[in-house]
């Protein structure tokens, strides 16, 4: 039980280390894709003791937004932003992923000495939480374009949702459906968004936006 | 010392340049060849003993030394590394440091070797292979850490014997993290792809070809001889950790890592024949991620 539940953990974290280091947009939406799948199957294998109906179908949902859905959204959000199909860091790759090691080696930390009213299933479970949350930061502030701080912002979302698993064993159904409207919402508004900058701009280059002002 | 102690070493020494003509057999079938051979590369290195040897005038003796000290060097290493239930030739604690640092002194001679031809194409080679194999330092180091951890032993016999099904039972994911790095660590080590293209022939993109472009006859025999048995040693270190089953018999047990190894061969050749080779600028990247992966499975295995 406990290595299946250590094995998802692992698996989601190194998909976190794929977001950092891989230089395609295309890889970075499928990486965040597998996370949502894998946070589904989190919650089934976390609850397996004591399946319930609502369980069940709440995780199953998760994973088809957050797997399927999502992704299916952000890469239409890629097509018709017409961008290219590069990442554009500001920092390079390899440092990228160092930065991810030394994420992972604070959540360790971090996860060693934070007191949880109830000990989670694994103790990997708070390092894996606080390391997808802090690489989903890394991904948000690190990348030119404004369709990987989607990514990254959905990043950091499984990181929180993989805390609320490794603290509540269940959460309440409507708190739940909520945060995943929220999100639903959100990168429907922001695939949206980038779409409508990309027409109005002819790019998607967040930096340069902060430029803009009215005097010319 | 035991008398079979002396059997991992033997079976290297007689075995290790079938993985590689394993290697070439499984990519020609992928390709829809029928293929060389599978003892194809031990008429090669025939073939090379027969012939006799050029050097160029400004090399020095430290050009014609360099295979010889690579491969004694390979040889030592592999004196530390058991093979199934045979133990190794003679283990202390901490001798896989010393693994790690025999394994650099023969690419050190190999690199002095290159350098000393005066040749720019080899000198770029050199300093190629010295960068991948310094990165590559790094997950075999904390991939053995992590084995060590899990084991309680020092020692590479003790250590690689104690890997049973009862460790893959409770520290499964850590084992499938180390030999993941291990396994990116053998294909760098030994110039696979997708770090390096054994086979290209273009010198711009070579790494470890481009070193021994000036060895002939009997020193290239030899270089290629030491490259089979680093990759029949490192190849064991995997399999030692992938292929736990103990039977208890020690010869049905070396059967059995006989198998792992030829399946690593396999494995190696479909990777060969699936993958492009990577752009040298992201060969880092890859290192790195190995080193990733090895601290995870150490640091699973600490908690």
């Amino acid at each position: 039980m406990n290595q299946v539940i250590d094995s998802i953990l692992i698996l989601l974290t190194l998909t976190g280390f794929v977001l950092l280091g891989s230089s395609r947009l295309a890889a970075c939406i499928k990486a965040v894709g597998i996370q949502g799948a894998l946070l589904g199957l989190l919650a089934l294998v976390v609850q397996s003791g004591d399946l319930s109906i609502t369980g069940v179908v709440l995780a199953l949902i998760g994973a088809t937004v957050k797997g399927i859905l999502l992704p299916v959204l952000l890469f239409r959000a890629m097509r018709e932003a017409d961008t290219t199909r590069e990442v554009e860091p500001l920092i390079s790759f390899n440092l990228s992923v160092l930065a991810g090691a030394l994420e992972l080696a604070m959540s360790l930390w971090i996860g060693r000495h934070l007191r949880l009213p109830a000990d989670p299933v694994s103790s990997f479970f708070v390092p894996a939480a606080i390391f997808t949350i802090l690489a989903g930061l890394l991904v948000i502030v690190s990348r030119r374009k404004a369709i990987t701080q989607v990514i990254g912002y959905l990043m950091l979302e499984n990181g929180v949702y993989v805390f609320g698993t490794a603290v509540a064993l269940r959460m309440p159904v409507l708190v739940e459906l909520g945060i995943l409207l929220d999100v639903f919402v959100g990168v429907f508004v922001m695939g949206i968004a980038v779409f409508h900058i990309s027409r109005q701009f002819d790019h998607i280059d967040s930096l340069r936006l902060a430029s803009l002002n009215d005097r010319v | 010392m035991k008398p079979q102690s002396a059997f991992p070493l033997l079976l290297a020494i007689a075995l290790a340049p079938m993985v590689q003509g394993i290697i070439n057999r499984t990519k020609a079938i992928v390709a829809g060849r029928a293929g060389q051979p599978l003892m194809q590369p031990y008429l090669d290195l025939a073939k090379l003993l027969r012939k006799g040897a050029v050097y160029s005038e400004t090399a020095s003796w430290v050009f014609r030394t360099a295979p010889a000290v690579g491969l004694s060097a390979i040889i030592c290493a592999g004196a530390l590394i058991p093979f199934a239930a045979f133990p190794s030739l003679t283990h202390f604690g901490g001798d896989l440091v010393l693994l790690g640092y025999l394994l650099a002194l023969g690419r050190f001679a190999i690199v002095l070797g290159a350098l000393d031809t005066g040749s720019s194409f080899e000198g770029m080679g050199a300093s190629r292979e010295i960068a991948f194999a310094a990165l590559a330092e790094a997950p075999l180091f904390l991939a053995l850490a992590a084995i060590v951890r899990e084991t309680g032993s020092l020692s590479l016999t003790p250590a690689l014997g104690a890997v049973s099904i009862n460790v893959w039972n409770h520290a499964a994911p850590s084992m499938c993290l180390t030999i993941g790095a291990l396994l990116i660590v053998f294909l760098t080590e030994n110039a696979r792809i997708p770090v390096d293209d054994p086979t290209t022939h273009l010198e711009l993109t070579m790494i470890h070809e481009v070193m021994v472009l000036d060895h002939s006859g009997p020193d290239f025999a030899i270089v290629q001889y030491s490259a089979a048995l680093k990759m029949w040693f490192l190849g064991a270190i995997i399999v030692a950790i992938a292929v736990p089953w103990h039977v208890g018999n020690a010869l049905a047990d070396a059967a059995c890592a006989l198998a792992g190894i030829a399946a690593l061969g396999i494995v190696t050749g479909l990777i060969e024949a699936s993958m492009a080779r990577l752009r040298l600028l992201r060969v880092p990247t890859l290192l790195l991620t190995a080193a990733m992966l090895s601290a995870l499975a150490f640091v699973m295995v600490a908690k």
